[in-house]
């Protein structure tokens, strides 16, 4: 009898914990998600563009954040920066070579959780023929449920990393070299 | 020495000078295309190339519509009795093809700089606004009809040319010297 009492308490536990270790959803149906890049132009000022196609999911524990894990996958011909010759020249050759590699991946491998509450998310980036470990810098932005009986959580992440560690050789310049991406992504719990 | 209309017998003026400026800016462009997307980021061309290229991409658009249209209000000289049957149907197919390839890369290549819903100048002069916006990847899909054409076309003219020095060399007519405007 105690073990069978000491059995349930355990497996409440257990089951209590896979519950709190949900798997969510990023909300790209409903376009609260974002995945943009940055890099200098020239030097002198700031170049925005984004990714319009993605898809991904994560799990997630609150009370155990460094056992979360994620992956999304970008469609690389939804480039865009608002300028249709610039995409189109983004998704040639000298770049992402979308007809080639239409897809990039980025999925983590281990979280680390910093002392002010960040995280640390490693990863490998896949992005056309070179696969290389990068590391996200992820702040929660919140949590709880939301107005239509579902529950969500937001995060915002950012990497930097240099264009010809990924084979995109073209020579922008010596201030463009390094390219920073930006994920803001809300999950929806499953 | 021709008028400037054409007649039964040769190209008039008009039409000659249409025919090799609309050659000479075609064959540039195809050429200052190939040149253009090479430029490195820091070439004082790299704005300055595609610069001219669309706008004489335009103009000479426009001078094809207007050679289709003097073509049909002044008429043509007559067809040599002596070319066979097979000559005049592949040569009026060719001279078909030129015009309708000409024409659509003028009108992808509008359209490639367009497509974002931006207008292209016209020499600085004016610009001509875009007119469909918003098809997804519209830019890439008219890139692609753009290239290809634009290599077909190097190809017919090049067979147009071998063409009109067959006439000159081997049959020995006046289909050559008729389009230079000497007798």
């Amino acid at each position: 009898m105690k073990n069978v009492l000491r059995n349930t308490v355990f497996l409440t536990l257990l089951l209590s914990f896979n519950v709190n270790a949900a798997d969510y959803v990023i909300d790209t149906e409903g376009v609260h998600a974002s995945i943009k890049f940055k890099i200098q132009h020239l030097g002198y000022s700031w170049l925005y563009g984004r990714f319009n196609r993605f898809s991904g999911t994560f799990s997630y524990d609150e009370k155990a954040p460094e056992a979360s894990k994620i992956s999304v996958t970008i469609d690389t011909a939804s480039v865009d920066s608002n300028h249709g010759e610039r995409d189109k020249h983004l998704r040639s050759d000298d770049f992402l070579d979308v007809k080639v590699f239409p897809e990039a991946r980025f999925v983590s491998t281990r979280v680390e959780v910093t002392p002010d509450g960040r995280a640390r998310v490693y990863g490998n980036l896949s992005l056309k023929n070179v696969t290389k470990e990068l590391v996200l810098e992820v702040e929660k932005v919140g949590m709880g449920p939301d107005p239509w009986g579902g529950f969500r959580v937001g995060f915002e992440g950012s990497t930097s990393f240099r264009l010809k560690d990924f084979n995109i050789m073209k020579e922008l310049g010596p201030l463009s070299q390094e390219v920073e991406l930006i994920l803001s992504i809300e999950g929806i719990r499953q | 020495m021709p008028g400037w209309r054409n007649s039964c017998e040769s190209w008039g003026w008009l039409a000659i000078l249409l025919h090799w400026v609309t050659a000479v800016i075609l064959i540039g462009l195809y050429f200052l295309g190939l040149y253009m997307v090479d430029l490195s980021y820091y070439d004082s061309w790299y704005h300055r190339a595609p610069f001219w290229h669309r706008s004489l991409g335009l103009a000479v658009g426009l001078l094809i519509v207007f050679r289709l249209v003097w073509r049909v209000v002044d008429g043509r000289p007559k067809v040599l009795d002596r070319h066979q049957p097979w000559e005049q149907s592949i040569a009026k197919f060719v001279h078909a093809l030129l015009y309708l390839f000409s024409l659509v890369i003028c009108i992808s290549g509008y359209l490639i700089s367009t497509a974002d819903g931006t207008a292209v100048s016209f020499f600085d002069l004016f610009d001509i606004p875009s007119v469909i916006e918003g098809v997804d990847n519209l830019e890439d899909r008219a890139g692609e009809v753009h290239a290809w054409l634009a290599d077909a076309l190097m190809v017919l003219v090049a067979l147009h040319a071998l063409a009109a020095l067959k006439h000159h060399y081997i049959d020995r007519d006046n289909t050559l010297r008729k389009m230079l405007g000497v007798p």
